[in-house]
């Protein structure tokens, strides 16, 4: 049985993907942790699947669709309010540096 | 003034109301101060809206119409659920002050049904958890022995209503975050067939397994609540397109000729040998009534948790992506630049169980971990829907406990997470396979509540309601409780 | 093709925003230009518990570009999710198609500048959502506007079959005429309604494998992304002939310079997570509803063409010409059905309504024009009831919503061909100048220029010509 490992540098991989931060002590926990865990994933792999569809969801509905109408529900200000931060109708974040996201 | 719920189910409630008895605003006020009686000890809610709620009690004195079973009854509503102009925080501090701008299906459903939300009940922070520990504003405690967890995720809307201060509540469950705070605190938890009730405005933890459910004394309150928040609804596109039946339509108390099947998987390694007995002994009253009870083998049953965990923790990294302080919310100081803005609010927002979750979920949708994780947990799903068609071939039900324990001490487990995520395996299936469930009170272990839990056909809560409600009339166990009830 | 020794493999990502009412997910209107997040909702924002639900109309527009780049429509589609952080992307994640996308394998043939086809393959197509828009100030902060995020896309993936800059440019031109005759977007570039992403890479002629891809996204001109390409073409041969290696990198087009800029170093691939949407309902498409939607696909360009060449007996420039815009070429078959004659009504269209659009700045809808007023005014010019110059006056009439044959009568500019009138006054005419009768018989032409003055000064101008001169020559004859 192939038993996946997850090493540290490869859990602040994911950290990364994950916008989140964590301290060297952090990590180390979380390495740990996420290790014992996927052990547990693991014996997934003693089910044989190969010829298994994947469910991903158990909707019973399909074609559940809008009709191309369109409708404002008026909510810009509300949602503007929401925002820790808006200005001329826009909301405001921290400079995007170039490069960043997309 | 506190009103004594113990002694009044919905019915008795409703004729009260309708003979005037007493009224919408004397039920809320009552309501109000059960809870500032109480909840230092429960500490089920996270914030109640008096003002609103009695505006509203108001109201409905002055129309005077109470047509509607639930017109004017108080509820509690886990704080995972949309509320307009009323903070809902999911339990989280990413989410501290948040007011939504609309409401949940359910909340207006139930609004449109003259019911008065008396405030938001504490959780696991995003639901994630059993113990209702990871919450970041107060712990929950079990209305049994206030030494022991509620169960969770819903352990603030379980509390308060095995602690008598709301009549109902409604949680939400993704792997028993309903049935085992129920089964904890000796109550009834219905999660319903995925697609039987909206999920829009529950604040999702993971799409293909969340759905919200009610909680009650009784198991015919229970069908009451279910009634009226069930339907289809065109916000939400999994939604059922189904007529919605009358889920009291089976409450006879008759089980005679029921097939009644018993996985032996549910009475496996890591069940607490005095929980399963207690539950036999529950199964052996159904059989008593004249349902027929077989040994069945729901073979995958075994690998629901790890599956569940990667499905769950992967589509919850997901959906938690949208908390980055940049629409709604908690939004961090100091910060440098839009990355700094993410990272900090994101770390500083989040719990533990929240970013381990997500760090899971990440690492099972990651370009190397996608096939072996994501897709064959999908896989697996596949086969434990199998294992439930099978049995379902012959059987009109499936039962078995609800939890492998009853309620365990406030801290002790929630450092163990591994621990924790196996406590899970007897209700997990369920939502994987898109069941309906339910947990009734079946006895007693040491002082506190053991769930029975009744695993219904798709879309066939009526049965399990049938089932349920039998077993509940037989037992009579509703006439127990807890030693907070005499604080009314 | 290539340069030098390298042979050049191009691949297009193109992104179509098509122009439904509402958005892809939320009902929230599709409008350009409007106030800052004039046109959102709680799903747009991504409210937490909000939930999207999945429009018929994009749907339907993706499956008529489906089939319009001759694509298998897809019997079953499952969204997926693309996951990344970025604040014009409010749910961290893109609903969009990865795995079950709505058409697969289709081509598009384009014609090269030397006038050979080359068939392009079409890969896949997906109904996406577009992003919102970031704005960077100098203040130290981004502003975000979401009205336009949720707008349906349609993206367009090529195999790597574009061979060159040119190619590349061809492809993008006649690929937007595609979309354009299907009728889900005007696809204007300078509204950023049509953006491509570019990859190139460069290997030794016979070489069995690929060179590395560099990447250049969200160019909204073709003529950048020949530049871009050319640039790049140039460049990757430069550092390979220079025993250098091509990294996996994102660049950027440069338009002052001409030349694209480094912006990151790709380590391995971008890792977006992707996975079914367990939060839209599945969609199955039946033969029945793909026959609905093919039934109202517009004719192609293409078709329209050939249509106009062969049996209208139009030039192959103008038809090319007409087919310009859907809109124009919409209203040239409208005004054809309106019974106008093909010829002179193309020239119209191409000459007169062309200027007056590029005059006033206006596009054809915009004007008060109809098809039937311009099949109106092409009659009366063919059956003589005015002159091609009093037709000016009517053109511009019709511009302005006239009906042209009231206005003509109305300000007097009707053409005189009525028989009995007009041989009142050449009997008249010709009774009055024998000597021009002589000589006509003597062979002088001069003779019927005069007669023609005469009888045009006696009906004020209104005489027309083509009839007058044939009642003339047979009185003259007759004499
Ligand atoms: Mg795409
Ligand atoms: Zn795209």
């Amino acid at each position: 049985m192939a038993e996946t490992t997850i090493t540290r540098d490869e859990v602040a991989h994911v950290a990364g993907l994950a916008k989140l931060a964590f301290n060297d002590a952090e990590l180390d926990q979380f390495t740990t942790q996420l290790s014992d865990i996927l052990n547990i994933f693991d014996t997934l792999s003693e089910v044989g699947t190969d010829n298994v569809d994947p469910t991903y969801s158990v909707t019973e509905t399909v074609n559940h669709l809008r009709d191309d109408v369109a409708d404002n529900w008026g909510q810009k200000q509300e949602l503007l309010d929401n925002a820790p931060l808006a200005a001329a109708g826009l909301i405001k974040v921290p400079a995007i540096l170039d490069g960043e996201g997309e | 003034m506190t009103f004594n719920y113990f002694e009044h189910d919905l019915a008795s409630l409703h004729n009260q109301l309708v003979n005037r008895e007493i009224t919408a605003t004397e039920l809320t006020e009552a309501t109000i101060d059960n809870i500032a009686n109480t909840d230092e000890q429960l500490q089920a809610f996270i914030s109640t809206n008096p003002d609103e709620a009695l505006a509203q009690a108001k109201l409905i004195d002055e129309k005077g119409n109470f047509d509607n079973v639930l017109t004017g009854i108080p509820v509690g509503l886990k704080d995972n659920l949309a509320t307009k102009g009323i903070q809902t925080t999911g339990a989280s501090h990413i989410l501290e002050g948040f007011k939504p701008i609309y409401n949940a299906t359910v909340v207006e459903k139930l609004s449109n049904s003259g019911a008065v939300s008396v405030g938001k009940t504490n959780m696991d922070e995003f639901a994630m958890g059993g113990s209702t520990e990871t919450s970041y504003y107060k712990k929950t405690t079990n209305a049994w022995d206030h030494s022991k967890v509620p169960g969770g995720s819903s352990g603030g809307s379980a509390s308060a209503v095995a602690g008598g201060q709301v009549p109902f509540a409604l949680g939400s469950d993704t792997g028993g975050s309903i049935r085992q705070p129920a089964a904890f605190n000796g109550i009834v938890g219905m999660k319903p067939t995925y697609g039987r009730v909206s999920r829009w405005g529950l604040f999702a933890m993971a799409s293909s397994l969340d759905q919200i459910g009610p909680f009650t004394r009784t198991v015919k309150d229970n069908a009451t609540v279910l009634s009226a928040i069930a339907g289809f609804d065109a916000h939400d596109s999994t939604a059922s397109q189904r007529e919605v039946p009358d889920f009291s339509a089976k409450l006879t108390g008759d089980v005679k000729g029921l097939k009644i099947a018993v996985p032996k998987e549910y009475f496996g390694e890591g069940i607490d040998p005095k929980v399963a007995k207690q539950v036999k002994a529950a199964i052996a009253q159904l059989e008593a009534l004249g349902a027929t009870v077989d040994e069945v083998s729901l073979p995958h049953t075994k690998y629901g948790v790890a599956a569940y965990y990667i499905i769950m923790s992967s589509e919850a990294s997901s959906n938690l992506q949208r908390y980055d302080g940049v629409r709604y919310g908690f939004r961090a100081d100091d910060v440098k630049n839009l990355e700094d803005l993410y990272v900090k609010t994101r770390s500083e927002g989040f719990g533990d169980e929240v970013k381990r979750r997500i760090m899971l979920g990440t690492f099972s949708l990651s370009a190397g971990a996608y096939d072996a994780f994501f897709k064959k947990a999908a896989k697996i799903r596949t086969l434990l829907i199998e294992d439930f068609n099978k049995v379902f071939e012959k059987y009109d039900v499936i039962v078995g406990p609800t939890a492998p324990t009853v309620a365990y001490g406030l801290g002790e487990e929630v450092d163990d997470p591994t621990a924790m995520y196996l406590a899970d395996v007897l209700t997990i299936p369920v939502n994987l396979a898109g069941l309906p469930g339910l947990s009734v009170n079946a006895g007693f272990v040491d002082g506190l509540p053991v769930g029975l839990q009744i695993i219904g056909k798709p879309f066939d809560e009526e049965t399990v309601y049938q089932t349920g409600y039998a077993y509940e009339q037989a037992s009579h166990l509703f006439d127990q409780h807890p030693d907070i009830a005499k604080k009314y | 093709m290539g340069t030098g020794n390298f042979e050049t493999t191009i691949g297009l990502e193109v992104h179509v925003e098509m122009q439904t009412n509402s958005k892809l997910l939320s009902p929230s209107p599709v409008h350009y230009g409007d106030e800052p997040n004039e046109n959102t909702n709680v799903i747009d924002f991504g409210y937490p518990g909000v939930l999207p639900v999945a429009n018929k109309g994009a749907l339907e527009y993706g499956m008529r570009v489906a089939l319009a780049l001759h694509a298998t429509v897809s019997p079953f589609i499952r969204w997926d999710r693309k996951n990344y952080f970025y604040p014009d992307n409010p749910k961290a994640y893109q609903t969009t198609q990865s795995q079950t996308p709505i058409g697969t394998n289709g081509y598009l043939d384009v014609t090269l500048e030397d006038g050979t086809v080359k068939r392009v393959r079409i890969k896949e197509m997906h109904v996406e959502e577009d992003a919102g828009k970031n704005t960077h100030g100098s203040d130290g902060y981004s502003y975000v506007d979401l009205n336009r995020q949720g707008t349906p896309l349609i993206e367009i993936v090529s195999e790597p079959d574009i061979a060159s800059p040119e190619e590349a440019y061809a492809y993008l031109e006649q690929l937007r005429q595609a979309v354009l005759f299907t009728g889900v977007s005007e696809a204007k570039m300078q509204e950023g309604q049509m953006r491509a992403d570019v990859n190139i890479s460069i290997r030794p002629y016979g070489s069995d494998t690929f060179g590395t891809k560099v990447e250049m996204k969200n160019i909204n001109s073709f003529n950048y992304v020949r530049n871009a390409l050319i640039f790049e073409e140039k460049r990757q041969a430069e550092v390979l002939r220079a025993g250098g290696e091509i990294r996996q990198e994102t660049r950027r087009y440069d338009e002052p310079t001409k030349s694209t800029i480094l912006m990151r170093v790709k380590e391995g691939a971008d890792d977006y997570r992707y996975f079914p949407e367990p939060d839209l309902s599945p969609v199955v498409i039946d033969q029945t509803w793909i026959d609905e939607v093919a039934a109202s696909l517009p004719k192609s360009a293409g078709d329209r063409r050939n249509h106009y060449v062969n049996d209208l007996g139009i030039e192959p420039y103008d038809a090319e010409v007409l087919t310009q815009t859907l809109a124009m070429a919409n209203f040239y078959d409208d005004t054809i059905a309106a019974g106008a004659d093909p010829k002179r009504a193309a020239n119209y269209l191409i000459g007169d309504v062309n200027a007056y659009m590029n005059k006033h700045q206006v596009e054809l809808q915009d004007t008060e024009l109809t098809p039937e007023h311009l099949a109106g005014m092409v009659k009366l010019i063919e059956d003589g009831t005015i002159s091609t110059k009093q037709a000016k006056q009517v053109f511009e009439a019709i511009m302005t919503g006239e009906e042209p044959e009231t206005f003509a009568k109305a300000h007097g500019l009707v053409q005189l061909s009525d028989p009995d009138v007009l041989l009142a006054w050449i009997t008249e005419v010709l009774d009055n100048n024998p000597q021009s009768i002589e000589d006509f018989k003597g062979g002088k032409d001069r003779a019927t220029g005069y007669l023609i003055g005469q009888l045009m000064k006696m009906s004020k101008g209104q005489a027309n010509p083509s009839v007058l001169n044939k009642l003339l020559l047979a009185e003259l004859n007759k004499r």
